[in-house]
């Protein structure tokens, strides 16, 4: 049987742009707004989901030729050695440290080492979530 | 105006449990699909009305997260009364 999705392949490939750039946004905005590592996580997810929605598996997984089960390993290197690394330098577990910079573009911005571990978040995630899809997903 | 607002927040908590009892005794699936579509509005409304209330611009990131997700929920429900299948494995069979 011949499918016939052209409005929703040709909403999928503009959605999939707004929903990626709103999920870096909410990413980013985590630390003193609403948001963070795990929402922007999700909402990726669910950009992610429409293309699959829209097309098929294999067509996904050839345009993000990712291991989504090593980006889960990824993650959760990145976020308990951030939460692991405070040890190093004599204070508590889970301790962040924060400093002004002066960045030639954003001027004064404050950097945390919070936003590691919340990338490792994002990246847990996004690998658990389209795992979980993945394999539960396709038809036979 | 606080009035106002609070009376449009109870209409729209009345009309979202009629919305409800549709989404539990709808006949067939496409009545339940666009009673959850309904509430996804309804749940955004009352996000605005809330923000208003409490002045603050912080709902408004929520606002657009419900509508992202309702909206690839409403997708994937109306694949799969279509198709019958939700995510395929080769389109190109």
């Amino acid at each position: 049987m011949k499918k016939n999705n052209v409005i929703l392949q040709t909403t999928a490939k503009v959605t999939f742009f707004i929903i990626s750039l709103f999920s870096i946004h909410i990413f980013f905005a985590g630390h003193f707004a609403p948001g963070g590592g795990f929402v922007g996580g999700l909402l990726t997810t669910g950009a992610i989901v429409l293309l699959l929605l829209a097309f098929d598996l294999e067509t996904v997984q050839a345009t993000l030729p990712f291991n989504f089960t090593i980006v889960i390993g990824i993650g959760l290197l990145l976020s308990l050695g951030t939460a692991a690394g405070a040890i190093l330098f004599n204070v508590p577990f889970f301790t962040h440290a924060f400093a002004h910079f002066d960045l030639p573009l954003f001027g004064d911005t404050e950097l945390h080492t919070a936003m590691i571990f919340d990338s490792g978040v994002y990246l847990v995630v996004v690998g658990a979530a389209i795992t979980i899809i993945q394999s539960i997903g396709g038809d036979e | 105006m606080k009035i106002f607002i609070w009376i449009s927040l109870i209409i729209i908590f009345l009309s979202m449990l009629g919305t409800l009892v549709r989404v539990f005794k709808g006949p067939s699936t496409p009545d339940r699909l666009i009673a959850l579509d309904g509430i996804g509005v309804m749940l955004i409304s009352i996000i605005a009305l809330l923000s208003i209330v409490f002045d603050t611009i912080f709902f408004i990131d929520v606002i657009l997260l419900i509508a992202i997700m309702s909206f690839i929920g409403t997708v994937s429900f109306s694949k799969f009364i279509e198709k019958g299948a939700i995510i395929d494995r080769d389109t190109h069979r």
